[in-house]
Formats: structure tokens, C-alpha cells, sequence
């Protein structure tokens, strides 16, 4: 990998916005060339550290440098940084070659060397012989390859993506992924991309950071996130997730969770924790008659049958009214008809005890379907 | 069906009325500036091209109307520079008591102008600006800023502000910024505000007439001073040239804007 991409370190930053904190005790350190999204809901501040890192808002403390500079002072045309925008935001009196050119004009780049930059530039992002067009007879998906050619032409070290497929349709979105995934990989810049769309964000990154109520909840991996979450908002908002909240007791040897689906042991230790959460993903939820050796044994009632290809999503209704989602391979469940009785149950080892962070905002389980 | 056709045949009527009445008075005199007698009568018994060889000949008429336009061309400059910028500061950033700043750079639209032309006049005496070309500048410039803060704010509230931000992303600083991304998204608005600064300064009479010397006469105070002497049909003859130059603008900057539309 070519040496492309900057280093973007943010240390202890925060912002407080007209007296409230808006964003606390942000730590991140980015990788040159990796690709990083921002996950979280809306008002979460991942848009919030996306503007501090343009340089749009000032942080009220703590420090954001690239490769080893601090550029917490410098004003946003200083930071030599690309962002691609949400609503495009392309020139409308400018054509599309005058738009991507924008930034070279700004960099005293002359006429002939522009020419051939912003034909390179929109033949990478598949517009070549656009050049003439206004902004405002193009596509949404094609004004946005626009303003990605924008905001690569210049050569940033540095790209900020804010939502930019938000406004897209599923199909276009898709293609404009992968389109953003050969950019990156093509041009080895650091990439760092803002959505709420967890799906988008684990088609993309290399690493995932959640944001809950202004704060960093967890960075990691994909994989990281969806097998070890660290807390209920991170297990809800990566994949699909069926969370149980329960007392915990010692058990044997062990401890156990005394929850509403009845005495859930544990795999692991929870000594000092009066009160604790825990995960149990839909595919490790089985019906007793088709496995051996479940630690639980738990009798609910088929609400819903959802036939999804490769799999079937069966959500079922226990007697203590808690809904437990179960998705199962192909040839399991297919069967199964709302109002069927069915016996579930899990092994131990997949019961993963959650930190209780942010008990109170969690709810109990999502609909989201994740990648496998 | 039938109703409605006979309503809006009244309503044309009433329109086109409405429009005779407030037209014909300013027609009127484009004839009488065409008439072979030595007084204004309507409509003329003869014809002739002489009031015309008046005006153009006569080194008050044609200075006057030279002085007119120098003077409105001063002011439009002037005028549309200092109220775009009042008019980003009020609608752009957060400057304090902005509402209040706001009514008082359009306090001259609603102060009697005859007041404006005592107080003018009263200051300019003592400042010795009576009487000069500098003078009739800030005098008309005053009153043309308002026109020009209230279309360049409509326009720049329009504007989406998100394009400064991505201006900036891309490497324009606060003026270049301004000149290449704010300017051309308001440039209908700043347009309309010159054509409006121009014609405020092109046919302003109450406080020009307080202004104004033996020296130094623009065209509407000379109309006055030759009607009040000898109403000769000259004055029909200036009022066509003005009707002449300021509808022209006006049709100009509205075909160039349906144009670009």
C-alpha cells in the first residue's frame, strides 16, 4: 500500500454546545489508509466529531492532529481535508467540470494540468463526458460521484464521508459502496465515513466506532463488535440481538441470571454484579427437538415466520410475554407456523454477559438483520 | 363555467383600467415633448423635433442629465457595496441588536424625505458639501442602501449554506469563499439592488433640491427650476429621456434574468 493516507489521532476531545455537553472524551486513533465509520443513532456526535475534525466546530477541550500536527487551530480551507456531504452540496452555478476544478483552482493549479486532472478525476468515479452538465441535470447517486471526484481531485491524505448515501435508494447505495470501497483501496487514503446505517457500516469499514449519547461506546472490528459488544446499545445496534435482563445468583459452582424467560446460567464469572444483561444472538437460538445438550429450556409460542432465503427468522412469545428471536438455517423452522408451541433453548457458551453501561437505553432487542 | 368567464372578464377590465390610470399621466407627456408650440399642451396641434434640439444643444439640459447619470452610477457603486455587506453581516453571523441594525439601514424609506433633505442639508452646509458632485453621492447613496440590504437578503436567505462549508472543506478561505460561491448565489439580488440604487439617485428631486447649486444641477432639480421659470416643452422632453432610461434598465435586467432563468 502506497504511503496515501494520514494518521488521525483525537485525543480527549469534547465539545459542549451552549453549556451542554454535546460530545465527551473522545479518544480515537486512526490508521493511515484504514477505513473508519462513525455508527450510531441521530444526535449520537459522530456528525458532531465528523465537523470538529473539518475544522467547521472548535472542540471546547482535548486535541485532533494529523500525521503528528496538531490542526486543532487551523480553520477548515487550511486543513487540506476532502468531505463529501449528505446533500451533494456541488456548486449550482458552476458546471460539473468547473465544480471538481474548484479545488485546483483554489490551489493556483493551471489550466492545462486542471483539464486533465478533472477528466481523470470523473472518469474514476464513471463520468467521463459529463464535464458540461449542471449539477441539476444529473442523478442524486451521479451527483454524489461528482462531488466524491471533488473531494478526491486534490489529492487529501484525508476524506470525510457525512451520511453521503443517506438520500440514496438501496440499489444505488450498494453500488456506491463498492464504487467507495475500489476508491479506497485503489488510492490507500484514510477514509472516514459518518451513518447511522449499521448494515453500510459493516459492508465498508475496517473498523466500526459506536457512538451512544455523545460518547465512544466501542471501536472494533466488524467482528469485534457483532461477537464480543460491549454493551446492550452496541449488541442492539450491530446485528440482530435478543438481550435479557435478569438478577444474578450464584448457581453451583457458577453464577446464573434470574430473568423473566426463568435461570439463565452463565458462562462466565459476575461476582459484585447485583444486576446484569445479557446477549444471546437469534442463530444460536434452538428448538430442543433438533439439538442435544442446550442449557436452557424455555417454552414459547410462534408469533412470526419470516421466510429470508438462506434462513428463517422466527420470532416466538414466551409465557412471561418476552419475545425471543430465532434465526435458523435453512430446513430448520421452515416448518413452524405462528401459534406452534415450541421448546427453545441456547448453549452456555453463547450467552455473552454485557457491560450495563447504558441499561436504560437499550431496548430489548432490534430488527435488523446483520451480515453474516 | 359561465360565472366565472363573465368574473374574469370584470377582473381583466378592472385590471387594464387600474393599469391606464397609472400609466397615461407618465405617456402623456411624450407627446407634448414632440409639439411645435412654446407651451405644454395635450394633445399637440403640431409636430416637431425642436424641444429635443433644446435639450441636446442646451448646455443646461445635457449638463444636467450628464450630472444625473455620473451621480447615479457613483451611488449604484456605492450603495451596492456597502448594503451587500450590511446585508451578510445582518443575515450571516451573529451580530448583536442585528434586528435593530436591520431598521435602521432602512429607516430612510420611511423617514419623510423632506426631512431628510433638511437634515442633509442642514449638516452639508456646515461640512461645505452644498453643491458637490461628492456631496449628492452620500446624500443619494443614503437613500439607495435600503433597496439594496432588502434584495440582497431575500437573496442570500434563499442560499444554502452548506456550500460555504464545502468551499471551505475544499481550500476557499472566508473571501474567496465569498467571491466565488456567495456572490454568484446572490447575484440576481445584487443586481436588482444596483438597478434599484441606480434609479433611487436617477430621478431623487426633494433632497437634490436642497443640494444643489448654480454649479452643479441634476437632471430632476433643473425640470423643477424650468418649470417654475418658463415652462417651455423641454421639461416634456426630459421626462421621456428618464421614462426612456429607467424603464429600459428595468426591461434589460428583467429579459437578462428570464433569460438566465
Amino acid at each position: 500500500m502506497p504511503d496515501n493516507g494520514s494518521r488521525l489521532v483525537l485525543k480527549d476531545v469534547g465539545m459542549d454546545y451552549r453549556g451542554v455537553p454535546a460530545l465527551r472524551d473522545v479518544n480515537l486513533d486512526v490508521e493511515p489508509g484504514e477505513f473508519v465509520t462513525l455508527l450510531g443513532p441521530s444526535g449520537s456526535g459522530k456528525t458532531t466529531t465528523l465537523n470538529l475534525i473539518a475544522g467547521f466546530f472548535e472542540p471546547t477541550y482535548g486535541d485532533i492532529s494529523i500525521d503528528g500536527v496538531s490542526v486543532t487551530k487551523l480553520p477548515p480551507h487550511r486543513r487540506n481535508i476532502g468531505m463529501v456531504f449528505q446533500n451533494y452540496s456541488l456548486f449550482p452555478h458552476l458546471d460539473v467540470a468547473d465544480n471538481v476544478a474548484f479545488p485546483l483552482v483554489e490551489r493556483r493549479v493551471s489550466r492545462a494540468e486542471r483539464e486533465e486532472r478533472v477528466a481523470a478525476a470523473l472518469d474514476m468515479v464513471g463520468l467521463s463526458g459529463y464535464g458540461h452538465r449542471r449539477p441539476n441535470e444529473l442523478s442524486g447517486g451521479q451527483q454524489q460521484r461528482v462531488a466524491i471526484a471533488r473531494a478526491l481531485i486534490y489529492q487529501p491524505r484525508l476524506v470525510l464521508f457525512d451520511e453521503p448515501l443517506g438520500a440514496l435508494d438501496r440499489k444505488l447505495r450498494e453500488s456506491l459502496q463498492s464504487e467507495l470501497r475500489r476508491i479506497h483501496r485503489e488510492l490507500g487514503v484514510t477514509m472516514l465515513f459518518v451513518t447511522h446505517d449499521q448494515e453500510e457500516a459493516l459492508a465498508l469499514s475496517d473498523r466500526i466506532v459506536v457512538f451512544d449519547q455523545g460518547r465512544i461506546v466501542q471501536v472494533g472490528t466488524t467482528a469485534e463488535l457483532y461477537r464480543r459488544p460491549a454493551t446492550p446499545f452496541v449488541a442492539s445496534f450491530v446485528g440482530d440481538s435478543n438481550l435479557i435482563r435478569g438478577h444474578v445468583v450464584r448457581s453451583g459452582d457458577g453464577f446464573a441470571l434470574d430473568s423473566p424467560l426463568g435461570r439463565i446460567p452463565l458462562p462466565v464469572t459476575a461476582d459484585g454484579r447485583a444486576e446484569a444483561t445479557v446477549l444471546v444472538r437469534p442463530e444460536h437460538v434452538k428448538l430442543r427437538s433438533e439439538r442435544a445438550g442446550l442449557a436452557l429450556e424455555l417454552q414459547a409460542e410462534v408469533e412470526d415466520v419470516a421466510f429470508l432465503g438462506p434462513f428463517t427468522l422466527v420470532t416466538c412469545r414466551t409465557e412471561a410475554g418476552e419475545r425471543i428471536k430465532m434465526r435458523s438455517p435453512a430446513g430448520e423452522g421452515e416448518t413452524l407456523l405462528p401459534g406452534d408451541r415450541v421448546d427453545l433453548g441456547w448453549e452456555s457458551r453463547h450467552v455473552l454477559l454485557l457491560d450495563d453501561a447504558d441499561t436504560v437505553a437499550a431496548p430489548l432487542s432490534t430488527t435488523a438483520i446483520p451480515k453474516p | 363555467m359561465n360565472a366565472s368567464r363573465k368574473t374574469r372578464v370584470v377582473l381583466s377590465a378592472i385590471a387594464i383600467i387600474v393599469g391606464v390610470l397609472l400609466v397615461a399621466p407618465t405617456l402623456v407627456v411624450i407627446p407634448m415633448g414632440f409639439t411645435d408650440k412654446r407651451s405644454l399642451t395635450f394633445p399637440p396641434s403640431g409636430w416637431s423635433l425642436r424641444w429635443y434640439e433644446e435639450f441636446f444643444s442646451n448646455p443646461e439640459w445635457i449638463g444636467s442629465l450628464g450630472n444625473s447619470i455620473a451621480i447615479a452610477i457613483a451611488v449604484t457603486v456605492l450603495a451596492v457595496v456597502l448594503g451587500t455587506l450590511a446585508a451578510v453581516a445582518l443575515v450571516r453571523s451573529r451580530v448583536p441588536a442585528s434586528g435593530a441594525i436591520n431598521l435602521l439601514a432602512l429607516a430612510p424609506l420611511v423617514v419623510p424625505i423632506v426631512v431628510v433633505g433638511v437634515g442633509v442639508y442642514a449638516m452639508f452646509l456646515q461640512w461645505r458639501l452644498v453643491g458637490t458632485f461628492f456631496g449628492f453621492v452620500v446624500a443619494h447613496t443614503v437613500l439607495a442602501v435600503p433597496y439594496v440590504v432588502i434584495t440582497v437578503s431575500a437573496s442570500l436567505r434563499t442560499m444554502d449554506w452548506g456550500l460555504l462549508r464545502a468551499a471551505s472543506s475544499l481550500g476557499a478561505g472566508p473571501w474567496r469563499a465569498f467571491r466565488r460561491v456567495t456572490l454568484p448565489q446572490i447575484a440576481g439580488g445584487v443586481a436588482a439592488g444596483a438597478l434599484f440604487a441606480f434609479i433611487t439617485s436617477f430621478d431623487e428631486t426633494v433632497v437634490s433640491l436642497f443640494l444643489a447649486s448654480s454649479e452643479l444641477r441634476t437632471l430632476p432639480v433643473q425640470m423643477y427650476g424650468s418649470v417654475t421659470r418658463d415652462t417651455d416643452p423641454t421639461i416634456a422632453t426630459a421626462s421621456s429621456l428618464i421614462l426612456v432610461i429607467t424603464t429600459g434598465l428595468l426591461l434589460a435586467t428583467l429579459l437578462r434574468r428570464k433569460k438566465h432563468a
